[in-house]
């Protein structure tokens, strides 16, 4: 080291020795394979779903042009595709059902984890059984589960919903509804099928988040004799910030990404109704088998899915840091 | 720990004075063990109804599978009708054996494949981080952030040209990237609580690296190892999208199974019922064991 400063030393220079080239690859060296397969696994398909997605390639109308290998495109379309992405009605209407599918299942969900997890916050009869049967509806296989709803909740004629509703109406003498609740109601459908597997995700998060409370800032809020909705209000909430933050973000990554639900509860329908991107993806591609399109349009999932990850990765960075600290 | 005034029962009551004003009061000192609270008779009436009813589609799924069809499919619902292991007989009888071997085959493949790499990584991030770990740590984590379905074209078109489509190996390679980053993330935070003091200690010994990792980490890390392994087991066993589209016939896994169900006609509900509940047993039983560790895994090691 040849300059230093009177005042202060740069402190990492000077605190530990500068490790030499030998000891930086031996340390490296367990993180190759796990580095490497990452890379290779993950980078290597996103570029190529670029590359695809500037090219006029549709499996029905084979061109003449080899794509590694892989098949024949007509030509290039530069970014042709993605102006059709932009302006096709199937496509924006699967965009809007996504932005609203994630947003509600989130918020609706993020809601009732936040009151589970306050209830669950306390001690009562059996609290460690009641969490073990709420984390249950996110364990079960989402296909699974997504099949329960359709066929065993919301069937009109034996569905358990409209069997309960009969049940009660038998109560007042009345016959009970014979609602199709799937077609009547397609989103709402799917929306409830997927807040119900997401809550104990959040539930988990938000129970986290509260357990984590230091012990004796309640403890002064109870001396000063702040009741329960004060302490809730500004001691609770402002904690709970940076986890409901960071529940609503990993909730809505997970949830922009759904496509077993659309495809078991509804496949899309009634027409487009509950298309979201994933599925519309799918179809493209398997259905219309515009590879081309289908690439521009997993661009523009990709794209959205970065902006909401910016976001997240900066949450998790400050409470990464703060646990570090501790 | 007793509740000592009654709006600390109710979370919800109206604020009717100021906290900061209020005169202090001299308490007995109370347990600091369990942080929590006690709730009412009324908290507890009011979490366990919200739990039932949360839990009330499993508990219907489980009833079904154990009725006869004739009794699954009645309005209103005949929730006290004889139960019968029957339909369980049927769904073995359909074949999901096969499915229940593939589905357990990537599983556990991957699994294992995600701890062989994960493990060494997560050494590297935490014992004797190289520079720059936690960029590194951040890559990782961005690759959990792009939608899987982006990459399933030039994923399909690879496979399909090596030849590797409807193979049960295919699956273990996607699963394994695909909870890769989880591992790495939820390893590096157990590993980090090895203290530093002990390493050294160890190393002041003459301890070897064999030894320190055999006899120090792995029995402070075990437990960090197992919750990993059942997280990724979960997340495998339950993924539908590749499954769906690059397995046909020899590879396809227990999701698969339930979803070509469906296309019997005839009364299917209390199969249906007994199909899904056998598929999910796994994991529920997985998820159980990893209860304490799972919102660890879930928040990619963000929460502890």
């Amino acid at each position: 080291m040849s300059a230093q400063t009177v005042t202060a030393p740069p402190p990492s220079r000077r605190g530990e020795p500068t490790m030499s080239t030998r000891e930086r690859w031996r340390r490296r060296g367990p993180l190759l394979p796990a580095l490497i397969f990452t890379i290779v696994v993950t980078q290597i398909p996103f570029l190529l779903t670029i590359a695809i997605s500037t090219l006029n390639w549709n499996v029905l109308q084979p061109g003449t042009k080899n794509f590694l290998g892989m098949g024949h495109y007509t030509s290039f379309a530069w970014l042709g595709n993605y102006g059709i992405v932009f302006t096709d009605d199937r496509l924006r209407t699967a965009v809007i059902n996504t932005i609203e599918l994630t947003a509600l299942v989130v918020v609706i969900s993020a809601v009732l984890g936040l009151v589970l997890a306050v209830l669950l916050d306390r001690r009562f009869p059996g609290r460690g059984v009641a969490r073990t049967l709420l984390i249950a509806p996110f364990l079960v296989m989402p296909v699974a589960s997504a099949l329960l709803w359709k066929h065993a909740l919301y069937n009109p004629d034996y569905g358990l919903l409209n069997g309960v509703l009969n049940w009660v109406y038998h109560l007042f003498g009345a016959q009970g509804p014979t609602k199709d609740w799937v077609s009547g109601y397609p989103m709402s459908a799917v929306v409830v099928a997927l807040v119900w597997q997401w809550t104990p995700f959040m539930m988990l998060i938000l129970l986290a988040g509260l357990q984590s409370q230091p012990g004796d800032v309640l403890e002064a809020a109870k001396i000063d004799r702040a009741d329960g909705f004060q302490t809730f209000r500004f001691i609770t909430l402002p904690h709970l910030r940076q986890y409901i933050e960071l529940s609503a973000l990993l909730g809505s990554i997970y949830v922009l990404q759904t496509f077993d639900a659309i495809y078991t509860i509804t496949q899309g329908g009634p027409g487009a109704a509950t298309t979201n991107l994933p599925y519309e993806i799918y179809l493209t591609m398997f259905r219309k088998y515009d590879y081309g399109q289908a690439a521009a349009a997993g661009v523009v999932v990709v794209i959205g899915s970065i902006i909401v990850a910016t976001f997240a990765l900066r949450t998790i960075s400050s409470l990464f840091t703060e646990e570090g600290n501790r | 720990m007793t509740v000592t005034t009654d709006t600390s029962q109710n979370p919800f009551a109206p604020a009717d004075e100021a906290g900061g004003a209020a005169p202090r009061v001299r308490r007995t000192r109370k347990a600091k063990d369990d942080a929590s609270a006690q709730g009412g008779p009324g908290w507890a009436i009011l979490a366990w109804a919200l739990t039932l009813l949360f839990f009330a589609p499993v508990a219907w799924m489980v009833l079904t599978s154990l009725h006869a069809e004739s009794d699954a499919a009645t309005n209103p619902p005949s929730i006290f009708a004889g139960l019968t292991l029957s339909n369980y007989a049927d769904v073995f009888s359909r074949g999901i054996s096969t499915f229940l071997v593939n589905s357990a085959t990537a599983s556990i493949a991957s699994t294992l494949l995600v701890l062989v790499l994960a493990v060494p990584a997560a050494y590297a991030l935490s014992i004797k981080p190289v520079e720059k770990w936690t960029d590194v740590m951040f890559f990782f984590l961005s690759t959990k952030f792009l939608p899987p379905i982006a990459a399933l074209l030039p994923i399909y078109l690879i496979v399909k040209q090596a030849g590797m489509l409807d193979n049960v190996y295919t699956l273990v390679v996607l699963y394994t990237s695909m909870n890769l980053p989880i591992a790495i993330w939820m390893m590096q935070s157990f590993l980090a609580e090895v203290p530093k003091e002990i390493l050294e200690a160890a190393q002041v010994d003459g301890a070897g690296l064999f030894r320190t990792l055999t006899q120090i980490v792995a029995p402070i890390a075990a437990p960090g190892l197992a919750a990993t392994s059942l997280i990724c087991f979960i997340f495998s066993w339950n993924e539908f999208m590749f499954a769906v589209n690059l397995t046909a016939t020899r590879a396809s896994t227990a999701p698969i199974f339930l979803v070509g169900f469906i296309s019997s006609q005839g009364l299917f509900l209390a199969k249906l019922c007994a199909a899904a509940t056998l598929v999910s047993l796994p994991v529920l039983i997985a998820g159980f064991a990893a209860q304490d560790k799972l919102v660890r895994g879930l928040s990619l090691g963000a929460v502890k």
